[in-house]
């Protein structure tokens, strides 16, 4: 049970939220080929190691936002 | 008897009775099941799983793999874990239990949260070092140890400790942890699991069931002492064959000598300190066997130093009755095995430590940290008791009193910086003990043929089995684990992990080092599924949500179906009536007269904002920003994949004010869908959300007299226009009636605050509307074809797919989903779509699910054309006959197909999918009415926990209160700080109680049930569901977290807490407090 910062509630537990995956990615619909948008629609990096990704306290002050977490250990560090 | 005449610790004044595969058997408070057999000879425990051979006691802890037994409900247990109890009934078994699935388990686990600076896992020597040391430095400490009482291997040891008892050091130190306000001591506590974040998961055996603790740590010391091992050598399964160090346990702690005549095998020193504790119990020591080159001296007992174990003897019944070592041979019923120790690195390992190979030690030993961790004492390899309590202290003083900042929760300690001090003029006490010399090398015994020279002793396997599986070619423990099963057993492998790797090791030729060890998982101790569950089981084991008239629905006979965590009422059965039955007439009221249906369920959203319109615009595949104030338009939401997510009726209820409504199961991810896009994309957006699906109790009004109800109920609605919204009294309180038809007839949807619900409902049946449930609601949709969300829908189908062409706007520029409609998939024309399906024969029925084929198929060979499958179906009142929906591609209206589900085919044509009324004639019902001539019934106002005031009365006690706060009007805030309430979020507050409201506050008086709970009990209620840290000193006076399974906002009163929950789970929650008083 990983523990998370929120940014208004302080630490809780990782089921007192919802995962929102990668962050940064933006959504563009204009201008946007068939194979980019599959892109936006699809594909998110799964790297190891350091990701940037976003949490919803769902069951907290239903904030979203982002950390970055090592997806191998488990550390969790404010996103720069 | 085996028992000694004094010395241990058990009470001989007092008898406990118990049995033994039903032979009656006395014991004493302060047995193990273990000793107490042990005490009345019982050599045989059980049998082992493969082979059927006899086995004995072999360890005196959890590491046990021979002595299993059943004891009550519990099917496996091992008898070394086990506290006597008078009455107690354990019977033997073969290796494996079995669960009595009539056995009677009247057990009550549950759960707790806990949070602490420093948490110490073992009672023992360094762990008792490493609270105090902790402690005195002012931490929040928890110390687990799973003994009934504390000292570790101190209890099983004759040491002394500055020339006393060292027991009598034990009592000094738990004196002062106790004088520690900060400190709590756990004992009969196994800590079973080590995850993320310094989370551990401990189980504390009660009398009246386990509690299952979390524990949350800022750091972390392990004490968790060391496992002494055996090695594989002919015959060393035979009962009479023991651990040393158990053996000395036996004598020490529980009086009891564990054999007449001994050889002791001592690979390790620790075999020596056994021999004599045995002699001073009264053992003989027929020989020491060390296979080092020089044995230590012992009074008058021959020492064969250079030698090893070479065999055993056994009676007709399988019992030792003699040990070779070589061409020498010793009668003896006991073999005292002192292979040496492994360091219990279990909690370390599952933490994602880093262990590595100790040659002088020849163990596995911690190495690099990965969380806020230390391992101190013999668990880090440092045995000795002195040297234990200083590495204790100093890890205690040092988790206490971190040095270095910000590294969260998973700062690894530098290594070997265990060698200062300890600080703070802490007392390390000087002990009598020797200093231990290396153990020998040996792991396997080379004699004969291996197939009674056992690696496991739970699963049976032999040294032959290892070599077999080596001879295969594998060379990894983990497949050599899969292979032979070695350590899969009820131990883990805690007693043959380190002979697999060592006889393996001896196999291959290579280190131990480089052979490795298999993963460490959790649980560190078996634990039962009661345990895990906790309270969570029955009525609690999911929240289940009832809306404001669920009691009359209960009353009325309703047959109920879950939906999400709902309970809807399916279908309202007359007497004797079946369910189609059921089903045919309440769809007949509703085409014919009037009935009604509590809708409370559906997901309602209260929109505000000056760019509430324009947000809609982007959600919504159709136009929001146009939609008239005072009308409703339904609506469609896409994902960005242009599939369907949801669908509802949103109504515009001012220029900058929208209610919708969501289906009953997306309610909350649509609530979260919204919030997402507001605040990650389109933050420059003035609009907010606000949940009202518990403040608003809703009844659907249906059918063509349905006009004589609103009549009665809600006057100020009667002239509704089809799609539009009165805010009007309902029954006298203020209320919502939204003119819109899922049933294609003259229908309303009358809102009114949760806590009139059920008087609404009531009334609405008192006017003549017959009940009907979920089920007729979904014929009467799909007779007019309107898709559900979830059946017709499965997330691969796009509003085009569905028909709905016409509501997805071809003039806004952009909505969620818009850009993937004309993705070549999403555009492509073969998809499939919607259509209706008419049997052949009117009186056969299509399953749901069946599969679309074309005729020519039937019979033929496979493969099949799969067209398309059935997605709703029903027997219709209204049509006479059956009908279903279908989702299918390349099909049009007149085809000729084949629905094939199970044995069965039932031929079938398409249709349009709209069966009923398709020129919408009916949606305005009978105008004509007579005048009403009943009376008005009486709009009450009734808390959802209502039923529970005189439970919470009873249920009082001097440590803890229960109540529910009297109703007070609440308003949800978003945007400016009102200045008074709580604070919810960055931009979101509730306000309670008598204020004059702002123009935007949200009134969500009946959203929210609030109960009391108070007393000095209250606090320990509340961790056994509430994962915070409610420490005074942390909690910040309220938050919003999880209570049970259930979202609440707590708030700390002077004499307790408030927890305001969601009105549907008002239930839940009082039913979870009412089970948490009892305790
Ligand atoms: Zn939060």
């Amino acid at each position: 049970m990983m523990l998370i910062e929120c940014p208004h509630c302080g630490p809780r537990d990782e089921n007192e939220f919802r995962y929102g995956g990668q962050a940064g990615v933006s959504y563009r619909p204009e201008d946007t080929s068939d194979e980019e948008w599959a892109g936006y629609v699809f594909l998110r990096d799964n790297p190891k190691g350091w990701f940037h990704e976003r949490w919803f306290h769902v069951h907290g002050c239903r904030t979203w936002f982002s950390v970055e977490r090592h997806t191998l250990t488990h550390e969790i560090r404010k996103a720069p | 008897m085996t028992r000694l005449a004094r010395g241990g610790l058990v009470d001989r004044s007092v008898t406990l009775s118990f049995s033994f595969d039903g032979r009656p058997m006395e014991g004493h408070p302060g047995d193990t099941l273990a000793s107490a057999l042990l005490a009345n000879g019982v050599r045989v425990v059980g049998h082992s799983v493969g082979f059927g051979r006899p086995r004995g006691v072999f360890s005196a802890g959890p590491e046990e793999p021979n002595a299993l037994i059943r004891v009550g409900a519990d099917p496996m247990l091992a008898a070394t874990t086990v506290e006597l109890y008078d009455g107690l009934e354990a019977w033997s078994l073969r290796g494996k239990g079995r669960v009595d699935l009539d056995a009677h388990d009247d057990r009550r686990c549950d759960k707790g949260y806990l949070h602490c600076d420093v948490l110490v896992v073992g009672g023992g020597p360094a762990g008792l070092a490493a609270a105090l040391g902790a402690g005195a430095a002012g931490a929040r400490v928890i110390l687990v140890d799973d003994q009934p009482r504390l000292g570790g291997d101190l209890l099983n040891s004759r040491v002394r400790l500055d020339g006393a008892p060292a027991l009598d050091w034990v009592a000094l130190v738990r004196a002062r942890l106790r004088s520690m306000a900060d400190v709590r001591v756990f004992s009969r506590t196994t800590a079973i699991g080590y995850y993320d974040h310094n989370y551990v998961v401990a189980v504390e055996r009660r009398p009246r069931g386990e509690r299952l603790w979390h524990l949350r740590a800022g750091r972390v010391v392990l004490a968790t002492g060391a496992h002494e091992r055996s090695l594989a050598f002919p015959g060393n399964d035979r009962p009479g064959v023991m651990l040393a160090s158990a053996a000395r346990t036996y004598a020490n702690r529980y009086g009891v000598r564990p054999g007449r005549r001994a050889v002791v095998f001592a690979c390790a020193d620790s075999g020596y300190e056994a021999a004599r504790d045995l002699l001073a119990a009264g053992v003989e020591i027929a020989a020491v066997v060390d296979p080092r080159p020089r044995g230590l001296a012992l009074d008058g007992v021959e020492v064969l130093a250079g030698q090893v174990v070479t065999g055993t003897t056994a009676d007709a019944g399988g019992l030792l009755t003699g040990v070779l070592a070589g061409d020498r041979s010793f009668e003896a019923d006991l073999l005292a095995v002192a292979g040496g120790w492994n360091p219990a690195v279990h909690l370390f390992s599952q933490s994602q430590g880093r262990t590595g190979f100790d040659e002088d030690l020849q163990a596995f030993v911690p190495r690099a940290s990965a969380q806020g961790e230390r391992s101190a004492g013999a668990c880090a390899g440092r045995y000795g008791t002195p040297e234990a309590i200083e590495d204790g202290y100093t890890a205690g003083h040092q988790a206490a009193t971190p040095m270095s900042e910000g590294g969260g929760s998973r700062v690894p300690e530098s290594e070997g910086d265990s060698s200062r001090v300890p600080e703070g003029g802490f007392h390390v006490p000087v002990s009598d003990e020797p200093a231990p010399r290396p153990p020998a090398a040996l792991w396997l015994v080379e004699q004969g043929s291996g197939d009674h020279s056992f690696a496991d002793l739970h699963r049976d396997v032999t040294v032959a089995d290892l070599a077999r599986a080596a001879g295969t070619g594998m060379r990894s423990v983990e497949h050599v684990k899969r292979y032979t099963t070695a350590g899969t057993g009820a131990d883990q492998g805690k007693t043959s992990g380190a002979v697999v790797v060592g006889v393996m090791s001896a196999l291959l030729g290579a280190a131990p080092g480089q052979v490795g060890t298999t993963t460490y998982r959790p649980p560190y101790t078996p634990v039962s599924f009661a345990t895990l569950a906790g309270r969570d089981r029955g009525t609690l084991s999911d929240p289940v949500r009832t809306t404001a008239p669920h009691a009359s629905h209960v009353a009325r006979g309703a047959v109920f179906e879950d939906v999400g965590q709902w309970k809807r009422p399916r279908y309202f059965p007359r007497e004797g009536e079946t369910m189609e039955q059921a089903v045919l007439r309440e769809c007949h009221a509703a085409r014919t007269a009037v009935a009604a249906m509590d809708a409370s369920t559906l997901g309602k959203i209260d929109i505000r904002g000056a760019d509430a319109g324009e947000f809609l615009d982007r959600i919504y595949t159709n136009m929001y920003s146009t939609l008239r104030v005072g009308s409703c338009r339904y609506g469609v939401m896409c994902t960005a994949d242009g599939m369907v997510f949801d669908d509802g009726t949103t109504a515009r209820l001012a220029d900058d004010h929208y209610l919708m409504t969501t289906t009953t199961g997306n309610a909350a991810p649509v609530l979260d869908w919204l919030e997402e896009w507001r605040q990650t994309e389109w933050p420059d957006l003035d609009v907010s959300f606000t949940s009202v699906t518990d403040h608003w109790a809703t009844v659907a009004v249906a059918g063509p007299h349905a006009r004589e109800i609103i009549q009665v109920v809600a006057p100020g609605a009667l002239d509704l226009a089809f799609m539009t919204y009165a805010g009007t009294d309902v029954l006298g309180v203020p209320g919502r009636v939204f003119r819109i038809s899922f049933s294609g007839e003259l229908a309303y949807e009358v809102n009114v605050p949760w806590w009139y619900g059920r008087s609404l409902w009531d009334t609405v049946l008192d006017l003549g509307a017959v009940p009907y449930g979920t089920e007729t609601m979904h014929v009467l949709r799909a007779e007019k074809g309107f898709a559900i969300v979830g059946q017709e829908t499965d997330g691969t189908v796009t509003p085009q797919d569905l028909g709905m062409s016409w509501l997805v706007s071809k003039r806004k520029p952009d909505f969620v989903g818009k850009r993937s409609h004309t993705r070549p998939d999403t555009a492509r024309a073969d998809r499939k779509h919607l259509v209706g399906l008419l049997t052949d024969d009117p009186a056969a029925f299509v399953e749901e699910g069946a599969q679309l084929v074309l005729r020519m198929y039937v019979g033929g060979d496979a493969p099949v054309p799969m067209l398309g499958h059935v997605t709703s179906s029903y027997p219709s009142a209204a049509l006479g006959r059956s009908f279903s929906l279908a989702m299918a591609r390349d099909v049009a209206v007149g085809d000729r197909l084949v629905a094939v589900s199970g044995e069965t085919s039932v031929p079938v044509t398409v249709v349009e999918p709209v069966f009923y009324d398709p020129g919408n004639t009916r949606r305005d019902g009978r105008q004509a009415m007579p005048a009403f001539s009943g009376v008005m019934g009486e709009c009450r106002r009734r808390s959802p926990a209502e039923a529970y005031a005189a439970r919470f009365a009873a249920a009082g006690s001097e440590r803890v209160r229960l109540r529910e706060v009297p109703f007070e009007r609440m308003w949800e805030v978003r945007g400016s700080d009102p200045g008074t309430g709580l604070r919810l979020g960055p931009d979101w507050w509730l306000v309670t109680g008598d204020v004059q409201a702002g123009e935007s506050w949200v009134d969500v008086s009946g959203q929210r049930t609030v109960l009391e709970l108070t007393g000095p009990g209250a606090l320990d209620i509340l961790i056994t569901g509430c994962p915070i840290d409610l420490h005074p000193s942390v909690f910040p006076g309220h938050a919003q977290t999880l209570l049970g399974k259930t979202t609440v906002l707590l708030e700390k009163i002077p004499d307790g807490y408030r927890i305001y929950v969601r009105s549907s789970f008002a239930s839940y929650v009082s039913e979870w407090l009412l089970s948490a008083t009892e305790g």
